[in-house]
């Protein structure tokens, strides 16, 4: 297991450094100067050149990169904008609770529905209720993240008038710049963002969900536990739900970690400052550092849900055997 | 009284293509301590008949007719009532020994279920009877593997642990349902030698769903012949097998391989088992059978006692002179293949 999870860390290692370097390459390869972006209205070349110098842009890229690597090995730092010389650090980890409020909060949502929802309809195929979860799914899975989220503001925030449809909330209670804080607050601007998420995933794993349980049902270990004598309910809990939600555990996983590296559509249309809106503004501004913190957050939040995943496969089927 | 009574048992499925008979009018007795098999091939409705006793069959059935465990019908019997008899008083084991064990769960939880489910027992009450009944299927160092996983287990041992699970709580019947078709010859006859000393042990009455007449000649002592949901042929074993009135029981007879004829063929029954969500009209045998008449496709043979015999029951058209020869011709024939 000790030597499961090391291999694993070296592995994380390999790939942290493969996307990272990519990301470098691509940011060289678009015929931008970032120096000059930087440097304001009209620069002289000599300002340019010195903002280049300021910046490092004048450096080979492997001599960046190899700055980079050091920085954040040795100073556990990000680097510092581009644009505006804040540390990227600290516009992570303004933005991370933010995503992962939204996604947290959203997957919760989402398994509250689907895993009802979804062992119903399994257990009564083609009933009112699997039929019209099946119709939702199908909306779920063809409707555009936008569009839900649009849809969501206009009728409960606009029409309605029940939630903000923008802004987000301080959970520990309001920071500086901000007119609101607390719990209350925060989860009052998150609902309509989670149910944007939750209509979208959620429809996804009430299918998940249905086929899983409808093909364990007819596991032979199934019938063995009901010749055993145990009632239905027992044979859900102990018997089915368990083997079902291997897979679906798997896909949670890599849901959350995905979504995790930024929301970006849903934090858009809510004005969610999050990793996603963040990643938004670097890319437009061609802020190098905030590009690549944003991507090394998200890689790092990918490959540990990955390894987290896989150790609580581990733990919930003894065939799997790490190592 | 007989330990089971199953008198004219029907089970119906409904599917989208229509009504599929599996059991169609299927009647017999197992006393205590007896063992019956129910021979036929794949899809006959062997397995059928034993999981609507056991009230297991999933989709949309109907069922009708009665089986009668020590006087109570368990076809009427409520959901929650017919539990208590499940893996308590009538317990069953299953064809794949890889795939009936739940892999997420140890030997010993799944041992102590059937144990808690049926009695007030505590853990560490069920935890001794699963190892005692361990140790009585031959495990080898059976203290050490209650905590393991069934992946952990060879085919073979998957199949004691089964029968561990089948017989903790004593039951009255055992019904096993091929137990020993998925593993190696070697192991099969292990497990067979196993059940029948359990058998002996335990005093349960079994029934051996199979359809290796090999086996049954070891270990029955009645035996039911089944064809496309109904019975050809019935009675004691000797009775069947030495005296054989139906050409389907012949056809079964014949098709056994010969070891010690070299170079001799096998003789398969021609053809496939009927659909049985449109069988055959008359005789549903008819078209595989080599003796079929023109009475044979139109009507319907009864289930008949043999001449002397009330308890061997045949139903085929055939004169009893016909049946008389072919019988005597394919017993001398078996008789000098094993002699």
């Amino acid at each position: 297991m000790i030597r499961y999870i090391f291999r694993r860390l070296l592995w994380a290692i390999v790939l942290f450094l493969a996307v990272t370097i990519v990301t470098y390459v691509i940011f060289y390869l678009i015929p931008v100067d970032p120096a000059r972006l930087a440097a304001g209205r009209n620069p002289t070349p000599q300002e340019v050149k010195n903002v280049a110098h300021y910046l490092g842009t004048d450096k080979p890229v492997y001599y960046q990169y190899g700055l980079f690597l050091k920085r954040l090995v040795i100073d556990h730092s990000l680097g510092y904008s581009f644009a505006n010389r804040q540390s990227v650090n600290s516009a992570i980890f303004a933005a991370a609770p933010v995503t992962i409020s939204l996604v947290l909060g959203g997957a919760i949502l989402w398994m509250f529905i689907a895993l009802p929802v979804g062992i119903y309809s399994a257990l009564h195929p083609r009933s009112r209720l699997d039929r019209v979860a099946m119709a939702s799914v199908l909306v779920g899975i063809s409707a555009h993240p936008v569009w839900i989220g649009l849809m969501l503001s206009y009728i409960f925030g606009f029409r309605l008038e029940l939630f903000p449809i923008q802004g987000y909330c301080n959970l520990k209670g309001s920071i500086a710049g901000q007119s609101c804080g607390g719990p209350i607050d925060w989860l009052y601007h998150m609902v309509l963002p989670w149910l944007t998420f939750a209509v979208l995933y959620a429809a996804f794993y009430v299918r998940m969900i249905r086929t899983n349980v409808m093909e364990t049902l007819n596991e032979d270990y199934v019938r063995t536990a009901r010749a055993k004598g145990a009632s239905e309910i027992r044979v859900m809990v102990q018997h089915v739900i368990r083997n079902a939600m291997l897979p679906v555990v798997t896909m949670l996983g890599m849901d959350i970690a995905i979504a995790l590296g930024g929301a970006v559509l849903t934090e858009t249309v809510f004005g969610l400052p999050g990793l996603g809106k963040l990643a938004i503004t670097g890319i437009s501004t061609f802020d190098l550092p905030i590009i690549v913190g944003t991507v090394v957050f998200a890689s790092v939040m990918v490959i540990s849900f990955n390894l987290l995943v896989d150790i609580l496969y581990a733990w919930v089927d003894p065939r799997i055997r790490l190592a | 009284m007989a330990l089971l009574e199953v008198r004219d048992l029907t089970t119906h499925f409904s599917t989208d293509d229509g009504v599929v008979r599996a059991v169609d009018g299927v009647s017999f007795e197992v006393e205590k301590g007896k063992t019956l098999a129910i021979v036929g091939e794949s899809g006959s409705g062997k397995s059928v008949t034993c999981l609507t006793i056991m009230g297991l069959n999933t989709g949309k059935v109907q069922t009708s007719g009665e089986a009668l465990f020590d006087g109570t019908d368990l076809i009427l019997l409520p959901k929650r009532e017919l539990r208590e008899y499940r893996g308590k008083r009538i317990s069953m084991i299953f064809q794949d020994p890889m795939t009936s064990l739940n892999p997420v769960h140890s030997i010993g939880r799944q041992l102590r279920e059937a144990v808690t489910l049926h009695e007030g027992a505590t853990k560490a009450q069920a935890n001794s009877r699963a190892l005692e009944m361990l140790r009585a299927v031959r495990i080898p160092r059976a203290e050490t593997r209650l905590d393991d996983y069934p992946h952990q287990f060879s085919g073979g041992m998957r199949q004691r642990v089964m029968i561990a699970m089948a017989l903790i709580n004593n039951p009255d019947l055992l019904i096993a349902d091929e137990p020993t078709t998925a593993l190696d010859v070697t192991t099969q006859a292990q497990i067979l030698r196993l059940m029948n000393e359990l058998q002996r042990d335990f005093g349960s009455a079994i029934i051996l769903i199979t359809h290796d007449l090999g086996v049954v000649a070891e270990t029955a002592d009645d035996v039911l012949v089944m064809y496309a949901a109904k019975p050809a042929e019935q009675g004691a074993c000797d009775d069947v097998f030495y005296r054989p009135h139906h050409p389907y029981t012949w056809g079964l007879m014949r098709s056994l391989p010969h070891l010690t004829a070299v170079g001799a063929e096998l003789n398969p029954i021609p053809g496939t088992p009927p659909s049985l969500l449109n069988p055959p009209s008359g005789c549903r045998f008819h078209v595989r059978c080599p003796y079929a008449m023109e009475i044979c496709r139109t009507v319907e043979p009864p289930l008949e006692p043999a001449p002397g015999d009330s308890h061997h029951l045949a139903a085929c058209h055939l004169e009893e002179a016909v049946k008389q020869r072919e019988a005597e011709q394919i017993v001398s024939e078996m008789m000098a293949d094993t002699a």
